[in-house]
């Protein structure tokens, strides 16, 4: 009786035992809650000027945590600075389409 | 593949290149959305800066026979600016999102134009004429003294060098919660609709203090939110038909006579997943990020991550047609995921209107674009790139090698340039010219007359 081969794994299952194996905490569902609600919070930028003054007078000799990859999620510790938030966009010149 | 023979094919050859040629892009710089008119005698580019550049294809008296005119910078105006909610402590960008032109109706040209919140209609007017012998003013402007006025003259027009002007005439705003993906004009040539991630809305052009909400998916508990809308389109030829598509790989038709809040689809296009195929990435690379019906609507056109579908609209439960536009990119979706590109939104785009020939194009990597001919079943690959840049050559086929030896003249799938990215194009409504944004430049390619 010739033996059957196994059942060969598809690329896509392939790629994503390499991401598995990256990141065992990734969540099971992609496209579930928190991946959309990222995706509808896309702009959100927070400061409290209460909270930065604080964090000012008690850490006055400490470095601020820096800025992780993520600006945009808002964490317990991490106080944004005005220096972490984006400074508004200069003026505007002409496109370079149009040169 | 399509320009290698046959009487029938196309062959392109590049046209012209508008951008800067410096490797360091500035953000506002990246094109975001292409348009031709209806005519396709202008063509709009829309940027991450909020700007919008309009372009005229020369009149054909002008041009040597040999080729179609060239398209010269008509207008350029700043339609968006960057805003910053502070109620809600949202910046607003002022990337134009998308540009959809009316057709025209008198002598200026209109245009709808929107970022993520705010959609404006512009007008676009020539001035070449204007009024000289004014009595009470000189001609720089300056008020003349009236008791030097003596004499009672009519002032009249005079020629002058053409002027371009661009305005705002209505501004739709505050009526979208959440990020405007699609604006489409109903073929009522009276109202049009506005999609963002939860909701579609229903304006009348002439009307900018009120929307009706037509579809809204927004969950009662967001917790249970599972799939947005990702884009939106009005049936060409039903004025009360309109599609939209979802982050699932799903396209609802609605019909706005059926109710007046169209939750409920007519028709719902879906194509059955292999469950023993699915995986982490199904989901994300089945979300559609573009919809387009074909000109005759019986037809629609799907992008998700890796395909094409063509969509018979009498057919919901599979696509009568699919294109894989890089298959190769499949065995390479762990590394996409992290580099973001997997969430990287393509258009497609159909060919003019001629009734014999069915042709899709859309963009890729390494800044190749697709082709696909519906009737002789053939794709050709093609690159936007300064290199091919000789007029009236034709553009040279493109070959990716996704395993095993490669060949000369492909390109590797570890050596394509993920950051060069076609996501923008579009086909002249009546000619094969077509209009390919890279990241910063904008590529026009015609077809080589004889």
């Amino acid at each position: 009786q010739d033996m059957q081969e196994k059942e060969t794994v598809t690329p896509e299952r392939a790629e994503e035992a390499k991401l598995k194996a990256k990141y065992p905490n990734l969540g099971q569902k992609p496209g579930g809650s928190d991946f959309l609600m990222k995706r509808l919070q896309k702009g959100q930028k927070y400061f409290d000027s209460g909270d930065y003054n604080m964090a000012k007078a008690k850490m006055k000799n400490k470095q601020l945590p820096s800025v992780g990859p993520d600006k945009n999620l808002v964490t317990g510790d991490h106080i944004p600075t005005p220096q972490d938030l984006p400074q508004r966009k200069s003026s505007l010149v002409t496109s370079k389409l149009a040169g | 593949f399509l320009g290698a023979g046959g009487g029938n094919d196309i062959q392109w050859c590049f046209s012209q290149v508008k951008g800067a040629v410096d490797d360091d892009v500035a953000e506002a710089d990246i094109i975001s959305t292409v348009e031709f008119n209806h005519s396709g005698e202008l063509l709009a580019t829309g940027d991450k800066g909020g700007r919008v550049v309009i372009f005229q294809q020369e009149q054909e008296n002008k041009t040597p026979s040999h080729s179609r005119g060239e398209y010269n910078v008509y207008s350029t105006f700043q339609s968006h600016e960057p805003e910053f909610d502070y109620l809600k402590s949202l910046e607003i960008e002022e990337k134009i999102n998308k540009i959809r032109w009316l057709p025209q109706k008198n002598a200026a040209q209109f245009l709808l134009s929107t970022n993520d919140k705010t959609i404006k209609l512009w007008k676009i007017s020539e001035r070449d004429k204007r009024p000289e012998g004014y009595n009470l003013k000189e001609e720089d402007g300056r008020y003349r003294d009236p008791t030097t006025v003596t004499t009672l003259r009519v002032p009249v027009f005079r020629p002058m060098d053409l002027m371009v002007e661009a305005s705002p005439r209505r501004i739709f705003a505050n009526a979208h919660t959440y990020h405007i993906n699609s604006i489409s004009i109903n073929s009522d040539y009276e109202t049009y609709l506005s999609a963002d991630d939860l909701r579609i809305n229903l304006w009348h052009l002439e009307i900018t203090d009120r929307s009706f909400n037509i579809v809204d998916i927004k969950p009662a508990n967001m917790e249970e939110l599972t799939e947005v809308i990702t884009a939106a389109e009005f049936h060409p030829n039903s004025c009360n038909t309109f599609v939209y598509s979802s982050s699932k790989g799903t396209i609802r038709l609605c019909d706005m006579r059926a109710s007046a809040l169209c939750d409920r689809h007519s028709k719902l296009f879906e194509e059955p997943e292999d469950p023993s195929n699915r995986s982490f990435f199904s989901e994300i690379i089945s979300s559609i990020s573009d919809v387009k019906f074909s000109h005759s609507g019986r037809y629609m056109m799907t992008r998700d991550y890796l395909s094409v579908k063509i969509w018979d609209l009498n057919m919901e439960n599979r696509p009568v047609e699919t294109y894989q536009v890089h298959e190769y990119l499949r065995s390479k979706l762990c590394s996409l995921y992290e580099n973001d590109c997997i969430f990287d939104k393509f258009e497609c785009c159909w060919n003019g209107s001629d009734r014999q020939v069915y042709i899709v194009m859309t963009g890729s990597y390494n800044n190749f674009f697709r082709m696909f001919d519906r009737n002789t079943k053939r794709d050709i690959t093609l690159e936007a790139s300064r290199e091919n840049n000789k007029p009236r050559t034709v553009l040279k086929p493109r070959k990716v090698c996704a395993s095993g030896k490669r060949k000369k003249d492909e390109i590797s799938v570890d050596s394509l340039d993920f950051n060069k990215k076609i996501l923008h194009t579009a086909w002249h409504p009546k000619e094969n010219i077509i209009a390919v944004a890279t990241t910063n430049n904008l590529y026009i390619f015609q077809d080589k007359m004889n």
